[in-house]
Parts: structure tokens; C-alpha cells; sequence
């Protein structure tokens, strides 16, 4: 008795604690917040102060920002979904199949790829980027809708790993007996291990999805900037390039991309800590 | 002897008809590969050998460009940078990470809430996270006269301050699955022989969750040496000083300084991506020391 009583006091004081902690924790995320409510002079003279009648100015800086920096901020919003969406679609179908392919053929192609994919996850992106960027213009991936080429390329290494690691431990038998009941390998492949890799599936999108989403410096170096622009490339633009750099829209728009982001978290958080734990294998 | 011969019947009754779509498995992600790794990585180490604008004017030169990047004073102040930045952020997020993983793991009201809260910032991408807290160094220093990029001090440490924040709740995860691992009678065996609460921790808890800190003592080392988008958003690398008759960028890490150095125009392509290919040898032998260290851990288990 006398020990569940000192358990609960020295709980509540921890408990106490956190609750302090995780407030200065998402401190940053509420000063953006009310920050995108003052006018652009308040916010670096006074960027701490919650918005007075005098600072506060509603929703204009969300409706400035929407065309700030003479680009609809929609339109990188637009891209910005295309590509993920797009790239994360590609990594998964085909590098589910490749993985597959790698672990039920014993070739020298096998052997090849897998090892290019295990060398190609320590190689940082500055070893690549300029010469990714010759080769993409080249090759015309330079559009968000060629650019999930580039994406499945770079991010194969990773991807084709993590689902190696998963198929590696399906039993053949299943497979087998597909293939007595006269299934070829594609529908083998698509209605008896893909429902299997599902978990899998699960993490490498998400790791994916977290990465082709807030990615500036490849969609900065490969897309024609003029014409086309990310989320991050727009942030970066708005606060970046200017001389005359108008904060209350730059936070509003910071707000607007990071809103997507805390809906998401908040419908999928298992999921979602799952997947990105899983990339920890990454070098 | 019978198991193997069907074994082997079913490796051919699967592998035999996949063989023949090959096209239809690898082909897609082997060709996008290529493009994407492979080709731009051979180039990569080729061009950094050359003088060039574009890979169609490269001029061979031999390793005029790896002397002239190791006598950068910029590229040196930016080594220096990351292995300080590294040092100073390993300690501090893995510490902070461990103690806030011990801490939930206890039976603790709201540990889930907790836990939601400090994942977060992970999710948000480095270039905003640069924003949001340069918004705010700048909002506390007004208040002393001065700014975020006036001094390479407050730069590098307002870095580590995002960095940390950024990552404790990451790191955190990785600690709270090792922590939750720690058998439950090895606890019990040591509260049964009136061991404290700092005994327990430091003679078993802390030797059974070893494989978490190898983790996460790399991934915060490697995740300091790649660090860009932060650095850029931050700072930029600013303020810039003189050092030994060239200008550096105070408080440049090493990706920013390759990206910087290729940006001054095209005489300096070249020893950027002799730059590059340093820094890809540095990352690899982080990574495989990593493999290495990993290894170890798990036979001693």
C-alpha cells in the first residue's frame, strides 16, 4: 500500500514534468501558428507575443501566400502530391517485384543488383547529385511527371533491402502450389505474395512517402525551377531569394505545409512510427 | 538427402517460369537504377578528375582537383564543423533520447501522448524546420542586439538545438523497442536482490539495451555528416569570415560546402565533386563501421 502511494507521487511529479516538456516541444509549431495571424512587421518585432488587435490581420497572410512570390503556392502543392504520390506508387509496385525476382532467381543478374542495392544505400546524394542532374536533363526527367523515374532509381537501393528482408522469409510451399495450380508468375506474384507483403508494404511507403515529400535538394537540382516547384522548394524560394521577405506569409505558408503533414500523423501515428523506425537500417 | 532433392524441385517449379519474365520484374527498376545510381555515380567519380562545365567539355587533370579541395580552408572549416556538430549532437540527443525512453517506459499516465508529441518534428521536412527555428533564434536574440547569423557560435549551436529536436524523438523509438526488450525476470531478479534503481539501470538495463545505443550512436553520427537542408535553412553557412587569405563560411557543414563550392561558378565544378566523392568515402566508412559495430553486438548476445 505505502509503495503504490510513493509510485503515484513520484508518477505525477515525471508526469508533470512531460507534460512541461512536450509544451516547449511544440512550442515551434504554435509560434509558426500565431505568428501566421500577425502582420508581417509584428512578427520579427514582437515574434513571441500572441496576436493583439493591432498585430492581428486573420486570414489575409493565408491569402497572400497563396500567391506570394508570384507563384500559386496550390500549384507546388499540386506537384508536390503528384510526385510523392506517383514515386511512392512506383517504389512499391516495382520494387516489391524486384525483390521478389532476387530472391527466387539464382542468376548473376540477381546477384548483381543485390549487391548494387546494398553499395548504393551508403552512397550520400552529393556524391550523385550533379551528374544526376546532367542525366536527368538529358533524359527529360526533369518534369514532375517524369521525375518518379528518378525517384525509383535513387530509392530502389533502399526499398528493394527492406522488402528482400520480408520475402526472404515467405515459405516457398505457398508459391509452389500456385504454380501446380497452373499460376503463371505474374498472377502468382500479385495474388499470392503481394497480399503477403503487406506489412512491409505499410513501412516502405511510409519511409518513402516521408522522404519523397520533404525532399528540396533532388526536385530543387533536376525540375526546371521556373516552371515547376515543391512544397520545399517554394518555402525555400519565399524565405530564401527575396530582399523583401514577408514573414506573416512566409509562416502562413509554412503552416499550410506542415498541416497535411499533422493529419496524416495523426490518423496513422502507428503506422506511420513503424515505417520510419524501419529506415533506421539506412547508412 | 530427400528434402534436398524437393527443395530443389520446388526452387525450379518457381524460379524457372520467373526467370523468363524478367523483363516484366527487374527490368523497370534495374534500368531506372542505373539512371538514378549507377551511371551518375561512375560519372560522378570519373568528372571529379576533370575540369568541366558539363560532362561533354571535361578535361582529364588528374588529382589537381582533390589538392586543390584539401587546401580549401573552406572545406577544412567545414570537416571541422561536422565532427564538432557530430560529437556535440551524438551526446546530446542519445542522452536526452535514452532518459525520455526510460522515463515513458515506466508506468507513466499519457507515456502514448508523450510519445506522439516528441515524434513529431521528425515528420517535418529540413528546409521548413530551418525556417520555423531560425524565426525564433533571431525573435530571442533581438532581444540582446544581435541575430542568428552574426555570430558562427550562435549558428552552430542553434543548429544542434534543431538538430536535437528534430531527432530526440526518433531515437527515442529506437530506445523505448530496446528498453521494452529487456527481459522481465533479469528486472525482477534484481529488485528480488535489493539492487537501487541506478544499479539496476546501469548494471542491467543499460547492458541489455547496447544494441539500441550502437544504433542510434551511428544514425546520429551519419544523419550529422549528411546533414544539409537544416544547415541551409538555418544559416546558409553565414556568417562568412577570412581564413587564411580565402573566405569560409563560418558555420558550413561538409554537404553545404560541396554545394556552395559548385555554385561559384564553373571553374570549381570539378573540385566540388572531388569534394563529393571524399565525403561519399567518409559516409561509406561510417556506414560500414556501423555494420561492423552492429555485428559484434549481436554475437555477443
Amino acid at each position: 500500500m505505502k509503495k503504490k502511494n510513493t509510485y503515484s507521487t513520484a508518477s505525477k511529479i515525471l508526469t508533470a514534468f512531460f507534460v512541461l516538456l512536450c509544451l516547449v516541444w511544440i512550442m515551434p509549431i504554435f509560434e509558426v501558428l500565431i505568428n501566421s495571424f500577425k502582420g508581417n512587421t509584428f512578427v520579427s518585432l514582437e515574434p513571441f507575443a500572441l496576436p493583439s488587435s493591432e498585430s492581428f490581420v486573420g486570414f489575409s497572410n493565408y491569402l497572400k501566400g497563396m500567391t506570394f512570390g508570384n507563384y500559386p503556392f496550390l500549384k507546388s502543392v499540386g506537384y508536390s502530391f503528384y510526385i510523392t504520390i506517383v514515386s511512392v506508387i512506383l517504389i512499391l509496385l516495382f520494387c516489391s517485384m524486384s525483390a521478389w525476382y532476387i530472391a527466387r532467381v539464382n542468376s548473376v543478374l540477381s546477384k548483381v543488383f543485390y549487391y548494387l542495392c546494398l553499395f548504393s544505400m551508403i552512397v550520400p546524394f552529393q556524391m550523385v547529385m550533379f551528374t544526376l542532374t546532367f542525366t536527368a536533363d538529358r533524359l527529360k526527367l526533369n518534369t514532375p511527371f517524369t521525375i518518379p523515374i528518378v525517384y525509383l532509381g535513387f530509392g530502389a537501393g533502399l526499398a528493394i533491402f527492406m522488402f528482400l528482408g520480408f520475402v526472404k522469409g515467405l515459405p516457398l510451399e505457398i508459391e509452389e502450389a500456385a504454380a501446380i495450380d497452373g499460376c503463371g508468375p505474374l498472377r502468382t506474384f500479385f495474388s499470392v505474395v503481394l497480399p503477403m507483403l503487406k506489412p512491409t508494404m505499410i513501412s516502405v511507403g511510409i519511409l518513402e512517402l516521408m522522404w519523397v515529400w520533404n525532399d528540396y535538394l533532388l526536385p530543387y537540382l533536376v525540375l526546371d525551377r521556373t516552371k515547376y516547384m515543391t512544397i520545399p522548394i517554394h518555402v525555400q524560394y519565399l524565405k530564401g531569394s527575396y530582399g523583401a521577405v514577408d514573414l506573416g506569409a512566409t509562416m502562413a505558408v509554412i503552416m499550410l505545409s506542415i498541416i497535411p503533414i499533422i493529419v496524416v500523423y495523426m490518423f496513422c501515428q502507428k503506422h506511420i512510427i513503424k515505417g520510419v523506425a524501419a529506415g533506421a537500417v539506412k547508412g | 538427402m530427400a528434402k534436398n532433392k524437393t527443395a530443389g524441385k520446388s526452387i525450379n517449379l518457381v524460379q524457372r517460369p520467373i526467370r523468363k519474365y524478367a523483363p516484366v520484374f527487374i527490368l523497370p527498376t534495374f534500368l531506372a537504377f542505373v539512371i538514378g545510381f549507377v551511371w551518375p555515380f561512375l560519372q560522378g567519380i570519373y568528372l571529379s578528375f576533370t575540369t568541366f562545365n558539363t560532362p561533354k567539355d571535361a578535361k582529364w587533370i588528374g588529382f589537381e582537383n582533390y589538392v586543390k579541395a584539401f587546401s580549401d580552408p573552406g572545406f577544412v572549416n567545414a570537416f571541422k564543423n561536422t565532427a564538432a556538430f557530430a560529437v556535440v549532437s551524438i551526446i546530446l540527443i542519445n542522452v536526452v533520447a535514452f532518459f525520455i525512453a526510460y522515463a515513458l517506459t515506466q508506468k507513466m499516465r499519457g507515456s502514448n501522448v508523450f510519445r506522439t508529441v516528441f515524434f513529431m518534428p521528425n515528420l517535418i521536412g529540413g528546409v521548413v524546420l530551418g525556417y520555423i527555428w531560425s524565426m525564433i533564434f533571431d525573435g530571442i536574440l533581438k532581444n540582446y542586439g544581435t541575430y542568428l547569423t552574426a555570430n558562427g557560435t550562435y549558428g552552430f549551436w542553434g543548429l544542434v538545438i534543431l538538430v536535437a529536436w528534430q531527432q530526440i524523438g526518433y531515437m527515442m523509438i529506437i530506445y523505448i523497442a530496446g528498453l521494452q526488450a529487456v527481459p522481465e525476470d533479469m528486472l525482477e531478479a534484481a529488485r528480488i536482490d535489493g539492487a537501487t534503481g541506478s544499479q539496476t539501470l546501469f548494471q542491467v538495463i543499460l547492458p541489455n539495451v547496447m544494441p539500441s545505443i550502437t544504433t542510434c550512436t551511428f544514425l546520429t553520427l551519419t544523419n550529422s555528416f549528411k546533414m544539409f537542408d537544416q544547415n541551409m535553412a538555418l544559416t546558409g553557412g553565414l556568417p562568412s569570415a577570412i581564413q587564411n587569405g580565402a573566405k569560409v563560411n563560418v558555420t558550413e557543414l561538409l554537404a553545404l560546402n560541396i554545394y556552395s563550392t559548385y555554385n561559384i561558378g564553373k571553374n570549381y565544378h570539378g573540385r566540388a565533386q572531388a569534394k563529393a566523392v571524399v565525403f561519399f568515402i567518409l559516409v561509406a566508412v561510417l556506414a560500414i563501421a556501423q555494420q561492423a559495430a552492429t555485428r559484434s553486438k549481436e554475437v555477443q548476445q
